[in-house]
């Protein structure tokens, strides 16, 4: 029969060894917290705090320096009757769409063209994604110069005997906005590129055989068959695409500075303006915060669909 | 079929030529000077090139600028480095914990905060932009190099905490459960077993947050101040001055050299910069 206290002792012996098994356990759990707190003070203050205090000060009538006297919305209703804000936003979609399809458009024939199985494949590869190193500053400082319309290609293609030739849409109040797409296009089409590249690379080999004993031409595969089982990659593109866009300020700022006057604004150089240069923090806080919604009214979807593949991938 | 070859190979060298052609115009003006740049097409070769442009940018025209410097890329090339070395290994250095830590211990909350994350990272930076000039002036390094550092690490962080953590996501569990079981803690799991197996991903962060920081031109501009000048922003106020005559080729120079270490890090790297590019895109 066993001894009762010895019962107890046993018993705590092993409550001992368990708690000690525990901390063993636990102690290492607790670095992994401790080495999350940067990063985690970064997501809370930096980025959701910060976007709380632009949204507090754009209810104020702050212009220097945050003066905390709250007005409402009266910041957003000056922001929606500034002409300079609107033609930013009219520009933004006009620019959106030329270089969001410009993008995809050429992204995807340059994808296909590389994917026909060419010789020097990484050669045209590296050529076509050269751009993207290079800054959007560098970008739009090399274009300022091919659209100088007193040297650059006009003047070019006018030695070359066409004397009536004329590409001076970057001192056009009415045609300055394309040339950013022009430049935008060429710096980010070699990433669209790639990454239907990366999607070509996983159709099924056999969809080609198939297609081949059908005798359908290529074209029309590419059009009706490949084209739609690409579509998470369109929609990949699309959004990434969209995300430049709307950060779109050192392309502006080098390329043609918003100019003639403001007729290549866009948003996000409105916000950074009035911010830093025009004493208008109040009314670029209001301009931020819309620029954020817009964003997220395009993004929402996609941080959807990527948490919902992370939870679906969970399962395998 | 041999026509649509020769198609083929046509289509792709003219796509080349177009994407290639600013490239060229950008070196070959550079090399030009400016007689021949008023008197000859973008197009032509120089004639007699030599590199006076390139000095001209690099060292800057002293009797443009009155008193205080010459005004060259030189100084604010070394602002860069000293600003992208730091702040690229801290931000890397944060990213791979963060990424190792979120998935490799199991937490109650990693998935949010790693969505919280993932979210961040599409912010456009304007929407932060004056409370972060708030905090880094009460920090007292406004318009100095440790704060642009800071900013950069506080910008950089989400990207390569997602790159790590995807990374990590998919190391096999029987590995990180038998590290633990032989007793190996958060350290030496992260030393021994997961830094070792992805060396490939950490040289892709790096040299994606290289060609990021390098080329970032708003948060230079916004915390940099006269002392931190990046060159994106030297480059930017040397072309956008309105001194004297414009120097088209002394401007090209100057664009060349501050595009010259990211297109150096592109060609040299290659397939790591296009595997991590993908996964980078969204941040602006």
């Amino acid at each position: 029969m066993a001894d009762p206290a010895q019962g107890v002792l046993q018993r705590s012996v092993a409550q001992e060894e368990t708690q000690k098994e525990g901390r063993r356990r636990w102690r290492p759990q607790w670095t992994a917290r401790m080495a999350l707190i940067p990063a985690m003070m970064i997501t809370i203050f930096c980025f959701y705090g910060f976007i709380i205090w632009t949204f507090v000060i754009s209810l104020t009538r702050s212009r220097l320096l945050p003066v905390y006297k709250f007005t409402g919305f009266d910041q957003y209703a000056r922001l929606f009757a500034n002409e300079r804000w609107w033609t930013a936003m009219q520009n933004l979609a006009i620019h959106g769409f030329l270089f969001i399809g410009g993008c995809i458009v050429f992204g995807y024939l340059l994808a296909i063209l590389v994917d026909r199985g060419v010789k020097a494949e990484g050669l045209f590869r590296t050529v076509f994604m050269l751009p993207l190193s290079m800054s959007f500053i560098v970008t739009g400082v090399i274009w300022q110069w091919v659209m100088n319309p007193g040297l650059g290609l006009q003047e070019a293609v006018r030695a070359l005997g066409w004397a009536g030739f004329e590409f001076n849409w970057i001192v056009r109040p009415d045609r300055s906005i394309y040339t950013l797409a022009i430049a935008g296009i060429w710096q980010q089409v070699g990433l669209c590129m790639a990454l239907f590249l990366a999607g070509l690379r996983n159709i099924d080999p056999n969809i080609w055989k198939a297609s081949r004993v059908d005798g359908i031409p290529v074209w029309r595969v590419y059009l009706h068959i490949i084209t739609p089982m690409l579509r998470t990659v369109f929609f990949t593109v699309f959004i990434l695409m969209s995300a430049i866009v709307m950060k779109a300020f050192d392309l502006v700022v080098a390329l043609t500075g918003g100019g003639p006057g403001f007729s290549s604004d866009l948003p996000a150089r409105f916000v950074v303006d009035h911010i830093l240069n025009r004493q208008e923090l109040g009314l670029g806080a209001a301009g931020a915060f819309v620029l954020l919604c817009t964003v997220i009214a395009v993004i929402a979807p996609y941080i959807y669909f990527e948490l919902q593949k992370e939870r679906s991938g969970r399962g395998h | 079929m041999r026509y649509n070859r020769l198609a083929l190979y046509g289509l792709l060298c003219v796509a080349a030529i177009m994407i290639l052609s600013p490239v060229f115009i950008m070196i070959s003006t550079s090399l030009k000077s400016m007689d021949e740049i008023r008197n000859g097409s973008i197009f032509t070769l120089p004639v007699d090139p030599g590199f006076a442009a390139w000095s001209k940018a690099w060292f800057g025209d002293c009797a443009k600028t009155l008193g205080e410097g010459c005004g060259g890329l030189s100084s604010s090339f070394m602002t860069s480095v000293k600003v992208v070395i730091p702040a690229l290994i801290l931000s890397v250095g944060l990213g791979a914990i963060t990424g190792y830590a979120l998935a490799a211990w199991k937490m109650k909350g990693a998935n949010v905060m790693f969505a919280a994350l993932l979210v961040g990272m599409f912010i456009p930076p304007q929407v932060t932009l004056y409370p972060l000039i708030i905090m880094i002036r009460e920090l007292g390094i406004f318009g100095t190099i440790p704060g642009l550092i800071l900013v950069h690490v506080i910008w950089g962080v989400a990207f390569t905490t997602m790159m790590f953590r995807n990374f990590f996501k998919t190391v096999p569990q029987d590995l990180l459960k038998a590290a633990r079981i032989d007793g190996a803690g958060f350290w030496r799991l992260f030393w021994h077993v997961m830094l070792p197996i992805s060396l490939p991903i950490l040289g892709v962060a790096m040299i994606l947050q290289f060609t990021y920081i390098w080329n970032d031109f708003l948060l230079g501009l916004t915390f940099g101040g006269r002392a931190g000048q990046p060159m994106t922003v030297a480059l930017n106020n040397l072309v956008g001055s309105q001194f004297g005559e414009k120097e088209y080729n002394v401007d090209m120079a100057a664009t060349m050299l501050t595009a010259l270490p990211t297109l150096a890090v592109y060609l040299l790297s290659g397939r790591l910069f296009v595997r991590g590019i993908a996964a980078g895109a969204v941040k602006g």
